[in-house]
């Protein structure tokens, strides 16, 4: 019996999931046409020039705006959807990352580098669809709300002194933008799996399967990444439309099999590149897709150099070997093999890049299933040697001076070697100018004199208005706000190297405002370095089937090139923690001390004075024997008598005294008698 | 031979002035003026001349010179010195201009000084002739007072340090001089000009209106009216031409109406000048407010930075104002007591508030210790001089040393330069309190004088 029910059950429950499933795929295309919620999962790999491997998974939701749904939502996560709603979130973007993009090394003008390559830390910006002064309360609550919903200090970024409002450097420039950054925040799984959460399959099922904890965050590299914007619709009633990409960049080193042998040739210029394969870098395999995506591909990026670098060799091999290979079946370069065959190639068309153009290689996952995973790998056969494509200037940002009075904060921008391709699109311009927008916002305690700006081409010194187009300062109040700095630099195109510097004093802060590693340091969050004249995107032969993803046609989007500096970490000097008790009470003795003397001079009168300085001239005694006779006096109870010649007051005295002896004793025996 | 040896003390008097102005030259010539601008001694936060500088760019940026706490001075400066921050003359120092106007402040300081000692000295004189004990004190009449307290004042390390320091305190000290200076000399305008100005550029100097009120009401210091009266009723004789003048309201009414008319235009100039910025209100807030509430806690040689930076949250305010009213509550036991002596109480009200200040800084000191000169006469026997000289001293060498090992060079600690700070207070603090007492004695030996009383031990 049990052994007929299970079989039933089994064809119950797929008959129930094929059903629901169709029901959520195709329910609501069929009234009135409307767009329905869409799921799509993503996984871009590609080697990198020092060994690594990139893997870049995006996953997007997407919600059209509808009237018919109400409040409810087949795929898109419901936490977001409110808070898009509750806080009227026009676009948002939340990174969570561990590790430096190396933009030398990993690039730093292909769109993954320049959009997805995030500074240390926790990074949040958002622009809200509220009247301007309503928009720091939007703010404030947005930090809150996804400070729970990540499991991060995101609220860190509520008080006015974290976050500030960038007008135009920054990249979605729009009066109601906030930006924030907290550097120091740590990352790791816990904010990983309510990220996690918001996929429909969560991470047991499609792409995200992958995502094994231990092999993600061993990498060097790790960034979250949650960008969502909403189209606002056109009444008011209807929900908004909403997308939210969901990345996550990791770079991995993959594990070699040999890996004595390969540090042994260390000292050799050609190696053979590390092979790998997903089971080998994540230690998991694709397994099929997550059912309720949309599409679910896999694409195997080779960069732009490495492919150059392979037409080379590719080259050099066919005067030798004479076998001609055509370019549609590039992939079977005899350099390297993958272990899947592609799907589908799809070529950059480069406009002006010059020299080639990077190939993306598609496997779609649907293919594979449970008993025949995809194992995507990469095996090199001869050793090659290339380098990404990095951006105009590498920036780098450093802090100059000792002590921790003062110092200054240099912006270097060396030339990278990428001025080739693009002198052709500038020859015909007589004044070739690069620009560069520069934006940094420095935490209230380090105090920038902007005055004290100075810029260096070539390491020449150069007026600041000749290299500066426009500048926009918004200075550091104190426990306020903290300063922002966004500048537009023209520098000319053969430049070599140029450099910022800026002046700033250490703040010195309450004791309670320490965090408690004092000693440790401030972060100075990254500078954002962007280059308006570039665009990190990439243009495809035109094909239907492209548009579908998103991947792909967000690497068509038009983005500047954008760069991120070093966290800079600024010693601050300490006061004495454990002295506050001690501080309190020595400077109120000193203000005593004055207050007290200098009463006493005051009201000092002047026949006391005369009579002391009279006794003092008929005695010849000093004053402490005069006091020490006075206390004896008091000892042994006997009202007190000036030795020699008594004076006519000195009786007077004496009756005062013993009256007050008297008083104070019937007090004492009074109050005894009371309160036994 | 009297005018000749006058003719030659006047002489070398304008050669040490001369001298003085060389020396601050060369010191100007140094490179980065040895780095005296960064020194938190020199240079507090309302002091600053970095941070005119940058209120001054600010401004330029077409941005109000108070947004961000970096700038807590006037705007006045700011239109005024303003823009000899930034201008530079090719193979000169870089801020050459602007140190030649602290230098000419500081010689104008001390002239003016030195008029009002010389008028001092006159009143002084004719006080004693008046109670006919001039004999019995000319001993002690060999300096005058005048090119004394110039000398302490032009020579004095601090002074040079706040001048080549490129800090604002020449001048805050060169408006308290004036107002001082005016009311000496019964320029009422000039006294309500300089107080104006004072209180504006750095607000405690407001206390002042106290001692000026004295001087234009009843003339510079003098001995006890109450002296001239006995003398005069012992001797049976009404000379009505001998007793110092009574208080008159006349002058005051006038200094009110000067101080109305001066306040009104400063206010009124700041005004335009912050118009397209947060306005007068704004200008309040960030200078006097900065005062008050003791927001930034950058070290100095004053003891309030370390405290506040030390205690408790909920106690702030409560000290802020006990502190505050610390220098307030002096006022009127001192006025009291010293109403006859104007000169003195300004003084002894600069030492106050120069010591319980909130960004003290040495070009506060300076000044007292300049305005000290004016009594080497009366202070003549005070106590504890020596010492006193030892710890100035002592103290200005140390804490630089402390604030190194401190800031720089991480081996100390912040309590060995607040160590210093707490020295220096107490320093202050023996120096008003001996001041005071050395004063109230000189009275007493003089009214034991005209009295007829023997001397007695004291001296």
């Amino acid at each position: 019996m049990t052994l007929l029910q299970r079989p039933v059950l089994v064809l119950l429950l797929l008959v129930t999931h094929h059903l629901l499933q169709c029901w959520i795929a195709f329910g609501s295309v069929d009234e009135e046409g409307q767009k329905q919620e869409e799921f799509n999962e993503e996984l871009l790999l590609k080697p990198l020039p020092d060994r690594k491997v990139l893997a870049h998974f995006h996953f997007q939701s997407s919600a059209p705006p509808s009237t018919s749904n109400g409040r409810h939502h087949h795929l898109f996560p419901k936490a977001i959807s409110q808070l898009v709603q509750k806080f009227r979130v026009k676009e948002m973007e939340l990174s969570f990352t561990q590790g430096r993009w190396n933009y030398e090394r990993w690039g730093g003008f292909d769109p993954i580098a320049s959009s997805n390559a995030k500074p240390p830390g926790v990074e949040l910006w958002a622009v809200f669809d509220v009247p301007q002064h309503q928009v720091d309360a939007s703010w404030k609550n947005l930090t809150h709300t996804l400070s729970g919903l990540f499991c991060a200090s995101i609220n860190f970024l509520e008080s006015t002194s974290t976050y500030s409002a960038p007008e135009w450097s920054f990249p979605p420039a729009s009066g109601n933008l906030r930006y924030g950054t907290l550097p120091r925040e740590a990352v790791c799984t816990e904010n990983l799996t309510p990220w996690l959460k918001l996929l429909p399959c969560r991470d047991k099922a499609g792409l995200a399967v992958l995502l094994d904890r231990p092999s993600i965050y061993r990498g060097f590299y790790h960034s979250q990444r949650l960008h969502l914007t909403s189209t606002a619709s056109g009444s008011k009633g209807t929900d908004s439309g909403i997308i939210l990409k969901q990345a996550l960049t990791v770079v991995l080193q993959p594990i070699q099999p040999n890996g004595r042998r390969a540090s042994m040739d260390h000292a050799g210029e050609k190696r053979i590149q590390p092979s790998w394969s997903l089971s080998s870098i994540f230690g998991k395999q694709v397994r099929g897709r997550c059912v309720l995506a949309k599409s679910s591909n896999v694409y195997l990026q080779l960069d732009r150099g490495l492919v150059a670098e392979l037409k080379h060799i590719h080259k050099e091999n066919e005067k030798s070997v004479a076998n001609g290979l055509t370019s549609e079946n590039f992939w079977t370069y005899p350099s390297f093999e993958l272990s899947a065959s592609p799907d589908r190639i799809v070529i950059e068309e480069n406009s002006f890049h010059g020299k080639s153009s990077s190939i993306l290689y598609n496997f779609q996952v649907e293919k594979y299933t449970e008993s025949e995973p995809l194992d995507l790998g990469l095996t090199w056969k001869i050793p090659v040697v290339w380098s990404c494509q990095s951006a105009p200037l590498h920036s780098s940002r450093f802090l100059m001076g000792s002590g921790n009075e003062r110092g200054a904060i240099a912006i270097s921008l060396k030339s990278t070697q990428l001025w080739e391709g693009f002198m052709g699109a500038f020859d015909n311009n007589e004044r070739c100018e690069l620009q560069v927008d520069v934006f940094q916002v420095v935490p209230w305690y380090v105090k920038v004199y902007f005055h004290s700006l100075q810029v260096f081409i070539d390491q020449q010194p150069k007026a600041v208005s000749d290299v500066i187009e426009k500048i926009h300062v918004s200075p550091s109040k104190d426990k306020v706000s903290p300063g922002m700095m966004e500048m537009v630099l023209r520098l000319p195109c053969r430049v070599k190297s140029a450099a910022l510097t800026i002046e700033f004093d250490k703040g010195f802060l309450h004791i309670d405002e320490y965090p408690p590693d004092a000693n440790q340091g401030f972060d100075i969050p990254s500078a954002i370095i962007s280059f308006p004249n570039f665009h990190a995107s990439m243009f495809f032969l035109e094909d239907g089937s492209l548009n579908k993803s998103p991947l792909l046609s967000k690497f068509q989007e038009k983005s500047p090139v954008m760069s991120y500096t070093e966290v800079l970490l600024v010693p601050l000097t300490t006061p004495d923690f454990s002295m506050p008790y001690n501080v309190i009470t020595i400077t109120c003795t000193v203000f005593a001390l004055y207050f007290g003397s200098l009463l006493n001079v005051l009201r000092r009168r002047v026949a006391e004075e005369e009579r002391f300085l009279k006794d003092k001239a008929t005695k010849k005694t000093g004053q402490l024997p005069l006091l020490l006779s006075k206390l004896s006096a008091k000892l042994r109870g006997r009202p007190w008598e000036p030795p020699h010649s008594p004076p006519s007051s000195s009786s007077f005295i004496s009756s005062k005294l013993v009256f007050k002896v008297i008083l104070v004793a019937g007090l004492a025996v009074g109050w005894q008698y009371y309160f036994s | 031979m009297v005018k000749q040896k006058n003719k030659t003390a006047s002489f070398s008097f304008w050669n040490w002035v001369i001298a003085s102005i060389i020396f601050r030259l060369i010191l100007i010539y140094f490179p980065k003026n040895l780095n005296l601008a960064s020194r938190p001694e020199v240079s507090t936060p309302l002091t600053s001349f970095r941070r005119l500088a940058e209120g001054y760019w600010l401004k330029q940026l077409s941005m109000s010179p108070y947004a961000g706490s970096m700038y807590h001075g006037s705007p006045l400066l700011l239109s005024l010195l303003g823009p000899l921050t930034v201008q530079r003359i090719e193979g000169q120092p870089n801020h050459l201009l602007y140190s030649l106007v602290s230098v000419i402040a500081d010689v104008v300081s001390a002239i003016l000084i030195r008029a009002t000692g010389k008028n001092l000295r006159l009143v002084y004189l004719r006080s004693l002739e008046s109670l006919d004990i001039v004999k019995q004190t000319k001993a002690s009449e060999i300096l005058s007072p005048g090119d004394a307290a110039a000398l302490i004042y032009l020579w004095n390390p601090f002074t040079i340090v706040a001048c080549v320091g490129l800090s604002t305190s020449p001048i805050e000290n060169m408006a308290v001089i004036l107002c001082l200076y005016g009311a000496c000399s019964r320029l009422v305008p000039l006294a309500a000009f300089g107080w104006v100005i004072a209180t504006h550029l750095s607000l405690y100097p407001a206390i002042l209106i106290i001692p000026v009120i004295f001087l234009l009401g009843c003339g510079p210091d003098a001995p006890p009216r109450k002296l001239f009266l006995q003398k005069n009723h012992k001797e049976e004789v009404l000379n009505k031409s001998k007793l110092p003048l009574g208080f008159s309201w006349r002058p005051i009414t006038h200094f009110a109406f000067w101080a109305l008319l001066w306040s009104a235009y400063v206010l009124a100039l700041c005004g335009i000048s912050l118009q397209q910025f947060g306005g007068l209100w704004e200008m309040f807030k960030s200078t006097y407010g900065f005062i008050l509430t003791v927001e930034d806690l950058s070290p100095n040689i004053g003891v309030l930075w370390y405290f506040f930076a030390e205690v408790f949250d909920f106690f702030r305010n409560f000290f802020l104002i006990v502190f505050h009213v610390n220098i307030l509550f002096m006022i009127i036991p001192l006025a009291i007591r010293l109403h006859h002596r104007p000169c003195f109480l300004a003084f002894i009200y600069i030492a106050i508030f120069s010591m319980l200040k909130s960004y003290p800084s040495v070009g506060d000191s300076a000044l007292y210790l300049g305005l000290l000169g004016w009594f080497v006469n009366e202070l003549a026997d005070i106590q504890f001089s020596f010492f006193l000289f030892c710890g100035y001293v002592g103290v200005s060498l140390l804490s630089p040393v402390m604030h190194t090992l401190w800031i720089w060079r991480g081996t100390g600690n912040a309590n060995f330069y607040f160590a210093t700070a707490m020295v220096y207070a107490c320093l202050q603090i023996i120096l008003v309190v001996e001041g005071v007492s050395a004063m109230l004695n000189h009275d007493r030996k003089l009214r034991n004088l005209t009295t007829g009383k023997p001397q007695d031990a004291k001296s």
